[in-house]
């Protein structure tokens, strides 16, 4: 928790968000990233700092480079055959793809949750404990205590805390989403990715995560790709609008919401295309 | 085309694919039918527990061909299935490489190789070097015939892992080695047992690799060193025998192996129903 408690703790009442860049110093830096799958360029010289403590939100049509983009944090395409890559992005000022980069250890400093709820096939209780007992992170003792934890802040306890060994198969979608963002939450990542993590949830459950969203930024940095525009605008402080694999604009919520910059973001958000 | 020929033509190809499955069933039916009519009478308890005795006497069972099944066929899944299992997971995790190419070409050829061969290699490489038959050199040629059906079969079921799964694990901070091995074999973990007692099943009625292997043996032995008798070759023996008491046993023995390898398939599927019900 020491590395966090530095971090300024943004606004939590909408209206008074604050916005200036100063207040949420960049945790992450893209720099002129540009990505490839074999010949295909998916994303054209990505450049944004992605605040700390706060929540961005990845906009744009399906197919734009916003999920290419979140996997490309956490090093997900290193497995991705024909995959590569120019430009940098930067974790806490340093290259994550620098060499002798301990990728593992860049991933737990990195979770993400996915589009689809993906569940180990095991008890509850293991698909929170799996994290922090591989990382070590907790004394054989205190693993009860932090897998607590993480399901009270994914809100998720009340509903499983007498089910903890049932396989996390068995739960409902919402629950079983929820199950995954306590599972990267128990490693105490630095960054939250998030792809579409709503797509497969009703409303209710939808609003939920949301509310929880919103919770958890007092520690985490939160990165969502999102289909939901009003989902965007209602969660995040900062919104970047992507476009065939560029990001054409990049902002404070409130400002690319209602003043956007380019006009291809104000055809998307008013619904005139996308 | 009328009402009237659209019904007939549904009835007649229901009637056939019925009669088809039937006559395919009906070939186990028979042959069940037959060792049960035939073996039946003579299962006792001595055909379980005594030796053969000297041929033209009555009396006597099999018990040293059982003990030598499950000795040579138990000591074939010790070497087949870490190999074969092993090779499966590289195949479906790593193989995606010109090496993973050639292992799933050896492995399709040898899938292929007629069994007497590969007796014919466990005589060379290991009966002709030692100079004796030996129920071990019969394990072997039983594990070569395993290996390539398990590589495969492990395959298709570490294929069938979403890669959902393999991505929440490394985005948990895994090493990819821990993921394949905590997360994606354990998921197919159903599967891939499945794959092993049906190529246990497979390898346990196999006679043509220990004809110039494990040879046979009237006596009963554990020794692995020595020859050994299996339920297969007792058949053999017996069946192409002139004596009326071999022929009993040997239809008794049959129904005894046919008994043992329908359980296995029988657990296969009672596993394979377990690895659904976890999945879901």
């Amino acid at each position: 928790m020491g590395r966090r408690a530095d971090g300024p703790m943004g606004g939590t009442a909408r209206e008074e968000r604050p916005v200036s860049p100063s207040a949420h110093p960049p945790v992450l830096e893209s720099q002129a990233y540009s990505f490839w799958y074999g010949p295909t360029q998916a994303l054209h010289d990505v450049s944004c700092a992605i605040p700390r403590n706060a929540i961005t939100a990845l906009i744009g049509p399906s197919g734009c480079g916003k999920t290419t983009f979140l996997r490309s944090i956490n090093r997900l395409h290193d497995l991705t055959p024909g995959a590569r890559h120019e430009g940098d992005i930067l974790l806490d000022g340093g290259s994550i793809f620098a060499p002798g980069t301990d990728v593992v250890a860049l991933r737990r400093r990195i979770g993400m949750v996915f589009q689809r709820p993906n569940p180990f096939p095991k008890p509850v209780y293991d698909n929170v404990a799996y994290g922090p007992r591989l990382n070590g992170l907790a004394p054989a003792g205190e693993l009860p205590d932090r897998v607590e934890r993480a399901l009270r802040q994914a809100a998720l306890w009340d509903e499983v805390s007498d089910r903890l060994r049932e396989p996390g198969t068995a739960l409902s979608g919402g629950q079983q989403q929820r199950l995954c963002i306590a599972r990267a939450l128990a490693n105490e990542p630095e960054v939250l990715l998030m792809d579409e993590p709503c797509s497969a949830l009703d409303p209710i459950a939808t609003q939920r995560i949301e509310e929880l969203l919103v919770e958890l930024k007092q520690t985490y940095t939160i990165v969502i790709v999102t289909h939901n525009m009003q989902q965007a605008a209602r969660v995040a402080d900062y919104t970047g609008f992507f476009y065939v694999g560029n990001l054409v604009e990049f902002g404070a919520t409130q400002q690319v919401f209602t003043r956007p910059v380019d006009e291809r973001t104000e055809a998307y958000i008013t619904g005139r295309f996308g | 085309m009328s009402a009237f020929r659209r019904h007939l033509t549904s009835r007649v190809m229901t009637a056939l694919v019925v009669v088809l499955s039937f006559t395919a069933v009906l070939a186990l039916l028979l042959i069940l039918g037959n060792l049960v009519a035939k073996g039946a009478s003579s299962i006792d308890w001595a055909f379980f527990t005594k030796s053969p005795v000297p041929a033209g006497q009555s009396g006597g069972g099999v018990a040293n061909a059982i003990a030598g099944t499950a000795v040579i066929v138990g000591l074939a899944a010790l070497i087949g299935v870490p190999i074969g299992v092993g090779a499966g997971m590289y195949l479906a995790e790593y193989g995606g490489g010109r090496l993973g190419f050639l292992v799933r070409f050896i492995a399709d050829v040898l899938n292929g190789t007629p069994s007497i061969v590969v007796g014919i290699v466990g005589w060379t490489f290991i009966v002709k070097p030692t100079r004796h038959f030996s129920a071990l050199a019969g394990s072997v040629a039983l594990a070569i015939l395993m290996i390539p059906m398990l590589a495969r079969t492990t395959e298709e079921m570490v294929r069938l892992v979403p890669n959902s799964l393999r991505e929440a694990a490394l985005a948990l901070g895994y090493a990819r080695w821990r993921t394949s091995l905590k997360i994606v074999a354990r998921t197919a973990m159903g599967g891939i047992v499945t794959g092993c007692l049906v190529g246990i099943a497979r390898i346990a009625g196999e006679t043509a690799p220990l004809l110039f292997t494990a040879l046979g043996n009237l006596n009963f032995t554990l020794n692995v060193n020595q020859p050994m008798q299996t339920l297969s070759l007792q058949i053999y023996v017996y069946a192409t025998g002139p004596f009326d008491e071999w022929h009993r046993l040997a239809w008794a023995s049959a129904l005894v192996l046919m008994g043992l390898v329908l359980v296995i398939s029988l657990a296969a599927r009672w596993v394979t129903r377990q690895r659904y019900g976890s999945i879901r």
